[in-house]
């Protein structure tokens, strides 16, 4: 069996494995290292399929960034506070029928079109960059789309925001609205006094 | 001899494990969420697979973008999550029940 092979299987079962973990686990915490580990394979195996480029962005903004946040939103969420899992016996037989189904439907689709016998096209020579071609292919006929997605980006980083901003009462902070509001006569009052001090 | 039809079916069965998990974790949205990554973990692997296969480099771009969207999606689903416990006091799906008749 060749050595591309063994990796392939090996990170395969390590990808599975962890998967299966993160939705029996129960504990967030846990569920969220195992995802970080399957993300982990599955950039592995990303690497087989010849997509470094993609396999380092999973793993700096996947595990890098998207997990940190859910480990940061598990640890103020309060794990206590999670009442312990009920209804994991109830929904399993239902749980698993959907998934045979939906396993046998698609391996129905994916063993019997030809697909096996295609094998894998030879590699590219050495030295030859795959992530050049995707920053070309990114810039130029997927310009609009990428600029899309710099929106998208930026929209979420908007909501994200708006939504869990919270106004404490009692802080102390200028609001610029109700500054420019102000009218002169509710701030200005003018006194006739006289030349020896006394307000008359 | 690895073929295409490898790659796809270890997208399927990590696929099926992301919807079974959304069966049985109905305690809590934050795994809901981590389960719908798994999902998408899945769509991108055939998506770099046949980018591999057919030679073609367009599958990868459109990987760049799932992967962009993932991440818009799972910030929001964050916050909309702390915002949700802030006011409730709990995560389980079962007690966002308000709209039932």
């Amino acid at each position: 069996m060749p050595i591309i092979e063994i990796i392939f299987y090996l990170f395969s079962a390590v990808l599975i494995g962890s998967a299966l973990s993160v939705v029996t686990v129960g504990n967030p915490v846990y569920a969220a290292l195992f995802l970080v580990l399957s993300f982990f394979s599955a950039a592995c195996i990303w690497l087989l399929l010849q997509a470094e480029f993609l396999a380092i962005v999973l793993v700096l903004v996947y595990v890098g960034a998207v997990m940190v946040l859910f480990l940061f939103v598990v640890m103020m969420l309060d794990v206590s506070a999670v009442r312990p899992r009920g209804g994991f016996a109830a929904y399993l037989p239902v749980g698993l029928l959907v998934m045979l189904i939906m396993a046998v439907q698609m391996f129905l689709v994916i063993w019997t079109r030809g697909l096996e016998t295609q094998p894998m096209p030879e590699p590219r020579p050495v030295g030859y960059s795959h992530t050049s071609e995707i920053g070309r292919l990114l810039y130029t006929d997927y310009l609009y789309a990428f600029e899309i997605a710099a929106v998208i980006l930026l929209v979420a980083i908007i909501a994200a925001i708006a939504l869990t901003h919270r106004r404490r009462p009692g802080t102390k902070a200028q609001d610029p609205g109700q500054q420019v509001k102000v009218r002169r006569e509710e701030r200005v009052r003018l006194v006739k006094m006289s030349a020896d001090g006394e307000e008359n | 001899m690895l073929t295409l039809a490898h790659f796809l079916t270890l997208g399927a069965v990590l696929f099926c494990i992301g919807v079974a998990g959304i069966f049985l974790n109905r305690k809590n949205v934050l795994i809901l969420l981590m389960c719908i990554e798994l999902m998408l973990l899945a769509v991108n692997m055939n998506f770099v697979a046949f980018s591999r296969f057919l030679d073609n480099y367009d599958g990868q771009v459109f990987v760049f973008f799932i992967l962009t969207v993932a991440a818009a999606e799972a910030a929001i689903g964050l916050a909309i999550l702390v915002v949700l416990f802030r006011n409730r006091g709990s995560i389980d799906v079962e007690d966002l029940a308000d709209l039932k008749g």
